[in-house]
């Protein structure tokens, strides 16, 4: 019982809430760049969650050493994992650009307040 | 008020997705591999996956020996989604340097750095950089790889900025490390689509799994990857930390 509730917690709730919170942050911030750090929290849930999906029972990382010979053994599964190595350099790459933009919005507009923004933009 | 609405937008999604993805929680605790497509990766056998249960470490296998599966899904049987990552990388980067490269901004520079970290990052640069060195030319037998690797690389580079006001990172160098190793990560698959005929196919001796010298072109382009990451990444950190 107590083992199903920790995996229940560690497989869904604890990604689920990290995605939420970016989410949350999402919905209630002004600032840009706090805007930017959202989007990356809510990555960080996504991928977490994606490295459950391949978790394996009393399994052990997908690599053949000189104690795990054999192809039969409990590995866990490597899929997932690759496609969050993939999406990881993907969210590095995409956080950078925008920092990069939010630089120059601030040498524009002298704030990060997007409220500000739209008020100078509109006048 | 807003945040009161989105509390309430937060708790639903909480109660509804979580109520869903327990019952994909279920399905998961019996998981193992012998339904899965990973199975065929980890026995090294895409093209008969019903093999099971035989020795590979130690021995050769004609589709792939690298001892990291998730090395052999990434750089060999996913090498061309390797490439478009490697695409958007660089894409980043020439974004980054278009926005920021033209207005010449000023260093930004601590009041007074830190004595310890001073002397000591002298000490720790090569250090760091040989341990980021280790990462991505072991990337198929140990936990770890190209980019990870290349971020260690720039993190050395990136504590140098902290350390002292006037270091600064050599461009010319960059750019030249960064585009021979892109350009040699292509010229392999090109050489591997004129021997044999795929594009980024595996053309040289494949070796023994769990030596150093194994894997054919596997480890060459994570060590190409950990290159042209280290640039890269270093290239974005000295964009953000000014040049002047």
């Amino acid at each position: 019982m107590i083992n199903n509730i920790i995996n229940s917690w560690v497989f869904v709730y604890g990604p689920l809430s990290i995605f939420l919170i970016g989410l949350y942050g999402i919905l209630t911030q002004n600032n840009i760049f706090k805007l930017v750090i959202s989007i990356n929290i809510m990555n960080l849930g996504v991928n977490l969650y994606i490295i459950a999906l391949g978790y394996v029972h009393n399994g052990i990382a997908p690599i053949y050493t000189e104690k795990f010979k054999m192809s039969g053994e409990n590995f866990v599964d490597p899929v997932p994992q690759a496609l969050v190595l993939t999406a990881i350099v993907i969210s590095v790459a995409i956080t950078a650009f925008f920092l990069a933009v939010l630089i120059k919005n601030y040498e524009k507009y002298k704030t990060l307040d997007i409220e500000k923004i739209k008020g100078l933009e509109n006048d | 008020m807003r945040k009161f609405g989105a509390l309430i937008i937060i708790l639903a999604l909480l109660y509804f997705l979580g109520s869903g993805l327990i019952t994909d929680l279920k399905i998961n605790r019996k998981n193992n591999l012998s339904q899965k497509t990973a199975r065929a990766y980890i026995n090294r056998n895409v093209k008969n996956p019903e093999i099971n249960n035989q020795q590979l470490h130690g021995k050769t296998n004609n589709e792939n020996t690298a001892a990291n599966s998730v090395t052999a899904v990434i750089v060999d049987y996913r090498s061309m989604d390797t490439l478009g990552e490697i695409t958007v990388l660089f894409l980043a980067v020439t974004g980054v340097l278009a926005l920021l490269g033209s207005s010449k901004n000023n260093r930004i520079k601590l009041e007074k750095p830190n004595y310890i970290l001073k002397i000591s990052s002298k000490f720790l640069f090569p250090l760091i950089f040989l341990f980021g060195f280790y990462i991505f030319i072991h990337g198929h037998l140990t936990p770890g790889g190209g980019f990870q690797g290349g971020t260690i690389v720039a993190a050395a580079v990136l504590m140098m900025y902290f350390a002292s006001n006037n270091y600064r990172v050599n461009t010319t160098d960059i750019k030249i490390l960064e585009s021979l190793s892109g350009l040699s990560f292509i010229i392999i698959g090109i050489f591997g689509l004129f021997i044999l005929g795929d594009f980024l196919q595996n053309f040289l001796n494949k070796g023994i799994m769990g030596e150093l010298f194994s894997a054919g072109i596997v480890p060459i382009i994570y060590i190409l990857i950990g290159l042209k990451v280290s640039a890269e990444l270093s290239n974005i950190v000295k964009e953000f930390m000014g040049d002047k």
